[in-house]
């Protein structure tokens, strides 16, 4: 695009209203390319539902066919008649939501230790969590491996559940959002006479609402979505969660059903979605907060 | 816990508040007694505080710390799964394993392949977020929040399950993939079976799951751009593309910065996507580093993976450091 280096006014009238129409231009241009994006990125997911209300021979077909010649839920009946989906999907669904009021409970707690009250070993409190954030699970799954075995937690919930109960994601997102909150509120309290956890309980947390909702959704997705170490954890069928028991047929004597693991596959994606769908909101505030304060 | 004890010099930056506090507690209650209030009153709040630091500590202790520290030593002994009801009685090999992995042919594949697979993975990723993060951001009005959702989608789905539909999506006969493609006149590949094609295979699905994370983080990083310097730019004759690249991409290096660091931790661990749709094959092809440890760890070989996740461990601290070297720099 060429820029004029006159400032004449007319010069500049001309060229805006040139910028206008290029931009309207420009803008249709846009809106077809992030269209085509759009159907890109959503294209499995309506690929998924399409496939898993197919019998898997249509699947398999060649050349596949796009709308399914015979609907039928067959791969959902035999996902919970048949196969372990219930369980399955309870397991999940306890331990998602176990691992998530733990991190509520916990991260608020030492949350507002770090952003409110002074004390010996804060600083370098706070640096361990920052650096936890770093830990990956692949680094230490052998020894925790050990170490759960030995308190005779493999394939138990407990084990599934009690390594993820305290993770620094949430710690950073709590203290960040506490520390704005204001003095004077917590003065005022101390002034009246209120301990320090009667003050978290009846003041701090009342206000923070919005993290915690970040912080519970962004939990639970994680939890949900978790391989590894449920993988390495659960030894038996009645203790598989959702995404260990959709790998371990993927791989296994169902391998090649494609409707039956396309409908799996829904089981595991589409109440996320949903979840999403309502609460997005929260879920982007939260990449934002861990993103830019700080 | 029995962490309370804390050198005192951790306690500098001691706030204002127990202060005023106390003065006014000792305006309330004169005399001599006003010290020693204020004194106890700040006990008080140490140990609030670590009562309320406790569970997390606690857990994190034994779940994090512990695990990692083990991990560490446990590369220098020979830790097989028959020892696992006494994992102290073993003995110390030394660094046998760290050579053993470093003479190990497929170990050195699962290497090459996350050191082809990371930097490409992310270059894709945050090219892609960018471009359609400043699209977004500055050329379209309507719709916005329905195409930040939609691009977002696939990043809240389970690896596990998008693999699932992926493989599916791959296969030479019956995908689609390759059906879409043989209507522009390209004869697709047989994705995943071929030692060329599967890797590449599993970089397209991981660009397209970790694209709507990264711009949203690129989203936020234009948002906090002032405005004024666009205009300022514009004033000075800059073309768009001048803008963009002397005002956009500077401003954009914290998030740049952000991005990559977050990406380059996600991405070294990869798993999920071989474990489902390639077992690692074919011929180790999309073997990874992660992946290398499960399987030593499904063996038993306990110790050697330890020193197989160190080593993703190691490099995840020391890829973080150079790009903290090479992006903050002049900012």
């Amino acid at each position: 695009m060429t820029t004029a280096t006159t400032y004449a006014p007319a010069a500049a009238g001309r060229r805006a209203r040139r910028a206008r129409r290029a931009r309207r231009g420009r803008q249709w241009w846009i809106y077809a390319l992030l269209l085509v994006g759009l159907v890109l990125a959503v294209a499995p997911f309506v690929w998924m539902v399409l496939s898993s209300v197919k019998p898997d021979a249509e699947v398999r077909q060649v050349p596949p066919t796009w709308w399914p010649e015979n609907p039928t839920l067959d791969n959902y009946r035999e996902l919970f008649q048949r196969l372990n989906f219930p369980r399955f999907f309870a397991n999940s669904v306890i331990v998602a939501t176990a691992v998530t009021l733990g991190n509520v409970v916990f991260c608020t707690m030492i949350g507002y230790a770090l952003a409110k009250l002074s004390f010996p070993g804060r600083r370098t409190l706070f640096a361990l969590v920052l650096a936890m954030l770093m830990i990956p699970t692949v680094a230490t799954f052998v020894p925790l491996f050990v170490l759960v075995s030995n308190f005779g937690l493999a394939n138990t919930f407990g084990g599934l559940i009690l390594p993820f109960l305290a993770q620094p994601l949430g710690v950073f997102i709590m203290r960040q959002f506490i520390v704005g909150l204001p003095d004077e509120l917590i003065d005022a309290a101390r002034v009246d006479g209120a301990g320090e956890l009667r003050i978290l309980a009846r003041v701090v947390a009342p206000l923070c609402g919005p993290p915690i909702a970040t912080l519970a959704v962004i939990t639970f997705f994680a939890q949900w979505n978790n391989f590894l170490w449920p993988l390495v954890v659960a030894q038996s069928e009645d203790k598989y969660t959702l995404p260990v028991a959709l790998a371990l047929y993927s791989i296994g004597q169902n391998n090649a059903r494609f409707g039956l693991l396309m409908a799996g596959a829904v089981v595991i994606v589409i109440p996320i979605l949903i979840i999403f769908a309502f609460l997005q909101r929260y879920v982007v505030q939260g990449i934002a907060v861990t993103g830019l304060k700080d | 816990m029995p962490v309370v004890e804390r050198p005192a010099g951790a306690q500098a930056p001691a706030g204002r508040a127990p202060r005023s506090r106390g003065t006014r507690a000792s305006a309330v209650r004169p005399g001599a007694r006003g010290g020693r209030r204020q004194v106890s009153a700040r006990t008080q709040r140490a140990v609030a505080a670590w009562l309320l630091a406790t569970p997390f500590f606690a857990l994190f202790l034994v779940f994090y710390a512990a695990p990692m520290l083990a991990s560490f030593v446990m590369g220098f002994t020979d830790l097989r799964s028959t020892d696992l009801r006494h994992p102290l009685a073993v003995n110390l090999v030394g660094i046998d394993n760290y050579r053993r992995l470093a003479s190990d042919e497929t170990f050195r594949k699962a290497v090459v392949n996350t050191v082809l697979f990371v930097p490409v993975t992310l270059a894709l990723t945050m090219v892609l977020a960018l471009a359609v993060a400043v699209a977004l951001h500055k050329g379209v009005e309507r719709f916005r929040t329905l195409f930040r959702v939609g691009y977002y989608l696939p990043y809240v789905t389970a690896i596990v399950a998008v693999s699932v539909v992926w493989r599916v999506m791959y296969q030479h006969d019956s995908g689609v993939i390759n059906r879409v493609l043989g209507f522009i006149g390209i004869d697709g590949p047989n994705w995943l079976e071929s030692t060329t094609w599967s890797l590449p295979a599993i970089v397209i699905m991981t660009a397209w799951r970790g694209m709507g994370y990264q711009m949203v983080l690129f989203l936020a990083g234009l948002q906090a751009i002032p405005e004024g310097l666009y205009e300022a730019a514009e004033v000075d004759g800059a073309s768009r593309w001048q803008r963009f690249r002397h005002v956009t991409l500077p401003m954009l290096r914290p998030t740049v910065l952000l991005g990559a660091v977050l990406g380059t931790i996600g991405l070294v661990q990869w798993f999920e996507e071989p474990f489902v749709m390639t077992r690692g094959g074919p011929l180790n092809s999309t073997l990874s580093v992660s992946m290398f440890t499960y399987n030593q760890f499904g063996f038993g070989n306990y110790s050697y993976a330890a020193a197989a996740s160190y080593t993703i461990f190691a490099a995840m601290v020391a890829l973080t450091a150079v790009q903290f070297r090479l992006l903050r720099s002049n900012t």
